[in-house]
């Protein structure tokens, strides 16, 4: 005998009660977890992402669009912007650098970006196999894309117009795998990269090679194979790093006044998208607290109930030589190990929840979430769990540790 | 082994005024004697018995007990002697129902943190003849047999002093005598005094040491 199998003993006499009581502390966790696992995967990809990138210019149009469209390639762009504007701008005094993306393409859902090298330096990211891309309609593919789409350094594939992979196809020009990256955890790791040239040669805009260097008269900062003042080429936006805090201010203001183009600042655009979001999630986040509340309740009324059938059973282990204290712990630690359990079950299923989530949805692979990641407050919710379990329990302890022998045995 | 002397309980009731006290006669056991200990319901029998076994303390008067006046020990010492020197036997049996009988049994040394010992829960169980009942629920006992697992319980720790509160009162006839020859019996093998508070006269012929309240 020992007060671990007499709690357990306890518990087992009402199994009903017990597993009630864990399963509402159970769904209440398993939901503050999901959240917590999503809201937090969500926030380091953000930061990720968005790291090194104080603006993003590009077509007139929605802020938010431009933001999702050209930091995290999860929407359509607005439009294209001249590259000679963009030129322009990426020499502006306040800028520290530009880099150029032109979008458009897709393959197998995975975004075909024309840009520079410096776009991979951007995200610290390096070459796993092969190299980077040189020439026009050479590409490099990210981690993931490489892993889902089963291509090879060698392989060559169409592009389809659009980010469906049911778009229309382009079957003239063909790119040619040349490298893969290192997985990175960024935006990077879903992306197919190759050179600005490749995308206008996929959409026949323009006839020239870029990849045959000819005498140029200025050729542009951003793509140096062409003219700077090419009034045709365009591209689709300009991500920009500011030379100082003085940009923040001037920097947008100019752009969206001065200019036919449209500056958003990712940290702001994604603030607003969280405080939109985040109404449903503080609706979810109480919603989970109000199943631990009830679970807490249940809980006391669980053991405060027992208490008045188990007075008989304290009053007789107090003949048998039980002391006031054990008592008391006994009931402290009945409560907390039902809240510990509940608690360990509820992180568990979160787990085992977030996991389905990712594998069952299309494009949960892509996310780059994983369910095996504990964060800090998981931990603080396990003592907390504790702490409920102990204070659900305090009042019924206190009644055991007061119980009066004498008058429970005698009957009155 | 057991005197009292001058012992006097008063009840307050709950407004705190003096309901009740009760003058307890002197008397002295010696130990292995087996004694009854006869009175009408509310004479206070109940209330002896338990000042006996030190869960509750006498206004007046001193229990000497092997040579110490239990009246003077402090609560947790009380709790030590409960545990190693006496045997409660209740009159409705009051084993922990979530608890197998065999657990029932081991939760005496356990509380009075002695050595949990198997063997002598098999002997015991054995000698009671409730073997086979070893790993039973409660609930699945009958009265007769859950009473003698109360005695078992009682014994188990080999305590000097087994006090027996109305063990027979809810028993028919057969389990009744059953169990007051096992009381004797167990307390004899033990070598512990036996104090036995009823009103059922069937017991009156069974012990001879009787004292009236």
């Amino acid at each position: 005998m020992s007060i671990r199998l007499l709690i357990w003993n306890y518990l087992m006499a009402k199994k009903l009660n017990t597993s009630l009581n864990i399963l509402l502390l159970l769904l209440g966790v398993a939901m503050i977890t999901l959240l917590i696992l999503f809201n937090n995967q969500l926030e380091e990809k953000m930061t990720n992402n968005t790291q090194g990138i104080d603006l993003v210019v590009g077509a007139k149009g929605s802020p938010l669009q431009l933001i999702l469209c050209n930091v995290f390639h999860v929407d359509f762009p607005t439009g294209n912007i001249k590259l000679r504007e963009a030129d322009r701008l990426s020499q502006h005094r306040l800028v520290k650098h530009a880099i150029p993306l032109a979008l458009g393409d897709s393959y197998q859902g995975f975004r075909v970006v024309g840009t520079n090298h410096d776009y991979a330096k951007l995200y610290k990211c390096e070459i796993a196999m092969g190299t980077w891309w040189v020439n026009d309609l050479d590409v490099t593919l990210g981690a993931t894309v490489a892993e889902i789409s089963r291509l090879k350094v060698g392989d060559h594939f169409e592009s389809a117009h659009g980010l469906t992979k049911e778009g229309h196809a382009h079957e003239d020009n063909k790119y040619i795998v040349k490298g893969i990256l290192k997985n990175s955890g960024t935006i990077l790791d879903n992306l197919i990269l190759t050179n600005i040239g490749s995308v206008w040669k996929a959409h026949e805009t323009q006839v020239v090679d870029s990849s045959h260097h000819k005498l140029l008269i200025s050729p542009s900062h951003l793509v140096p194979s062409v003219e700077a003042g090419d009034s045709l080429l365009e591209i689709t936006s300009l991500l920009i790093k500011y030379k100082n805090p003085i940009a923040a201010i001037q920097l947008p203001r100019m752009i969206n006044t001065q200019t036919n183009m449209q500056a958003a600042s990712p940290a702001f655009e994604m603030a607003r998208l969280f405080t939109l979001l985040g109404v449903g999630a503080e609706a979810l986040l109480g919603f989970a607290y109000v199943l631990i509340f009830i679970s807490g309740l249940s809980i006391f009324i669980a053991l405060y109930n027992s208490l008045k059938e188990r007075r008989y059973d304290m009053a007789i282990m107090r003949s048998m030589g039980a002391n006031r204290g054990l008592l008391f712990k006994s009931i402290i630690l009945e409560g907390s190990t039902l809240t510990f359990v509940g608690t360990c079950l509820g992180l568990i299923l979160g787990h085992i929840v977030f996991g389905l989530f990712i594998y069952s949805m299309d494009a949960g692979q892509k996310t780059g979430f994983s369910s095996g990641v504990f964060y800090r407050e998981e931990l603080w919710i396990l003592m907390g769990s504790i702490l409920l379990g102990i204070f659900c329990s305090l009042l019924p302890a206190i009644q055991a540790f007061r119980v009066n022998i004498h008058k429970v045995l005698a009957g009155n | 082994m057991i005197s009292t002397s001058g012992l006097t309980f008063s009840y307050t009731s709950t407004s705190g005024v003096l309901a009740k006290e009760i003058r307890f006669p002197d008397f002295k056991v010696a130990r292995t004697e087996s004694f009854l200990l006869l009175g009408e319901s509310g004479s206070g029998k109940t209330t002896l018995l338990h000042l006996l076994g030190g869960l509750l303390r006498p206004q007046q008067g001193a229990i000497e007990m092997e040579g110490i006046d239990i009246t003077k020990l402090s609560d947790i010492e009380l709790d030590h002697l409960r545990g190693k020197q006496i045997g409660f036997v209740f009159q409705r049996n009051h084993l922990i129902a979530a608890l197998s009988v065999r657990n029932n049994l081991l939760m005496a040394p356990f509380l009075a943190g002695l050595k949990q010992d198997e063997h002598r829960v098999d002997w015991i169980l054995n000698e009671l003849g409730l073997f086979e009942k070893k790993n039973a629920k409660i609930y699945e006992l009958s009265q007769g047999q859950a009473q003698r697992v109360a005695i078992a319980r009682a014994v188990i720790n080999e305590p000097a002093l087994i006090l027996a509160d109305e063990p027979t009162s809810a028993l028919d006839d057969t389990n009744c005598n059953q169990v007051v020859e096992l009381l004797s019996k167990v307390a004899k093998e033990n070598k512990a005094t036996l104090i036995v508070a009823t009103h059922d006269h069937r017991l009156k012929s069974k012990l001879k040491n009787q004292i009236n309240l």
